[in-house]
């Protein structure tokens, strides 16, 4: 099902990131994704996340379609020129995906194979104009595709953090003339900032949806501080994980996690939980935010 | 040597939109050389303009645009006519048009389109860099080049790695989206963020057969 389809019933949508091991070993973390079947409306599953190598997600997404969860695949621009993702596009309709979500994805050196050549032959807004016209039966170069047309509810993301934040708005307007259906965002830690956003955006009369990031410890607050652009974890946040103390701290971090969730869901249609190998802990988190 | 093409005159005034008195500045060096600039292309354009209802502030001739120094001390004394233009057309590289628009705050529009960077490379003694991509795009940037300021060469704006108007790649480096931004906020041009580039054309970066047959292809050979 279309994650369109769950944003019209009026609900706030519940998605969570998949990422696919290093490695072929998948099943245990598909095991721990169809627990969660009940509460999640879909399964985000990235591309080469951090441009480090792994399985990709057009494979684990059909995996968890097999299993009947809802996958969401992520598409980015890092890896295959316009004839690579035009083809994966294709294929991913044939193994029955059908939500995408179009980013640029993170620069190859970040990654764990930073010789690699950054592709970068289209950027997401280009991405999202190449889907919306294979949509409409015509591939890039204008050419018709044979038979019915592929369908796919298309996504996009946006920083909400993000300084200035004009360009990132800007952008965000391109994503959605070309095609865009629902905005992800980066993690959210500061509500007041948040909302401030979503008034900036509401003309745009797009489904968004909040990201959650758990935090796992202080350090890792302050090391996304540090280097993670556009996100910000208020120093009460980070001292109220402090002084949890390392027994309580998981306790304090799902926590912290389910009063953000209360707190957002009310602002935007959806909530997007990054849960970093913490898959185990969503199910608790959702149910203290009364999800 | 850099190999220029001259853009279809109207994309240059699809550019120039509303602007209506435009000030001329054309490149004697290399561009001369591939018959984009001097005073022949100065003279076409001119008539372009002209002929396209456009008024012309006035007009300049330099021997190398790319050359900061050579540019702002030839400029001064063509101040007052540049200040009382909407625009500046600039038939140069790629190199020459982002050297112009950092030494002088005015909205520049680029005439040619440069498809090949070959041997001495005119006089370009600084920072700017041209990927000769064949599809000029600093009309809408500000003069600044997306394609090389960029990590990911995006034309459609800053990707999420941008923190602090630094690039994800090495904070040491400025985002180019974050110079265009702050360029084009002092140009009063922010609408410009709005523009749609459609994907790029990487058959332009191949010289045309044109190109390759001229005396400065050749004697790289």
């Amino acid at each position: 099902m279309k994650l369109i389809e769950h944003f019209k019933q009026g609900k706030c949508v519940v998605t969570c990131e998949v990422g696919p091991p290093k490695g072929i070993e998948i099943e245990k973390i598909i095991e721990e994704l169809v627990s969660l079947q009940s509460k999640v409306d879909a399964f985000n599953v990235t591309d080469l996340q951090s441009s480090v190598l792994r399985v990709g997600s057009m494979a684990t997404c059909r995996l968890l379609k097999e299993k009947s969860l809802e996958p969401i695949m992520q598409l980015t621009c890092r890896d295959r020129n316009r004839l690579g993702l035009q083809s994966d596009v294709l294929s991913a309709a044939v193994l029955g995906i059908e939500n995408l979500l179009c980013l640029t994805g993170d620069h190859t050196t970040l990654g764990d194979h930073p010789q690699a050549m950054p592709v970068f032959d289209l950027d997401s807004v280009q991405l999202l104009s190449a889907v919306t016209a294979l949509m409409n039966g015509k591939d890039m170069a204008g050419n018709d595709l044979e038979g019915r047309p592929p369908q796919f509810c298309l996504g996009a993301v946006v920083n909400p953090g993000a300084d200035p934040l004009e360009p990132q708005i800007a952008k965000m307007e391109k994503k959605i003339a070309a095609g865009a259906q629902f905005i992800q965002t980066q993690a959210v830690y500061e509500v007041d900032k948040f909302a401030a956003f979503m008034e900036k955006v509401k003309h745009l009369n797009v489904p968004i949806m909040a990201g959650i990031v758990f935090l796992k410890s202080p350090g890792m607050a302050k090391f996304m501080n540090a280097n993670v652009a556009g996100i910000h974890v208020p120093d009460d946040i980070i001292d109220e994980l402090t002084a949890a103390g390392k027994e309580k701290r998981v306790e304090k971090s799902l926590e912290i996690s389910a009063r953000l969730i209360k707190e957002l869901k009310g602002l935007c249609q959806g909530i997007h939980i990054m849960s970093l190998g913490w898959e185990r802990h969503i199910a608790a988190v959702l149910e203290m935010a009364d999800l | 040597m850099l190999f220029t093409k001259t853009k279809p005159i109207e994309e240059v005034l699809e550019s120039l939109g509303d602007e209506k008195n435009i000030f001329l500045l054309a490149c004697d060096g290399c561009a001369e050389a591939c018959g984009t600039g001097g005073k022949d292309g100065l003279v076409q354009m001119k008539n372009e303009m002209e002929k396209a209802g456009k008024s012309i502030a006035g007009t300049c001739l330099v021997d190398f645009l790319c050359n900061k120094v050579l540019v702002t001390t030839r400029l001064s004394r063509e101040m007052e006519q540049i200040q009382q233009a909407d625009s500046i057309v600039v038939l140069t590289c790629g190199i020459g048009v982002q050297a112009v628009s950092k030494v002088i705050s005015k909205v520049v529009h680029p005439a040619d389109d440069t498809v090949s960077l070959g041997g001495m490379q005119g006089l370009w003694p600084s920072d700017e860099r041209c990927n000769a991509c064949g599809q000029c795009a600093l009309d809408y940037t500000g003069g600044i080049c997306p394609i090389t300021m960029c990590a990911k060469s995006l034309l459609n704006g800053p990707c999420g790695g941008t923190k602090d108007g630094k690039c994800e790649v090495d904070p040491e480096k400025d985002c180019g989206w974050q110079l265009i931004y702050e360029r084009l906020e002092k140009l009063g041009r922010l609408k410009n963020l709005k523009k749609v580039y459609s994907p790029r054309d990487y058959s332009k970066m191949l010289p045309s057969e044109d190109v390759r047959k001229t005396s400065f292809y050749d004697l790289e050979k």
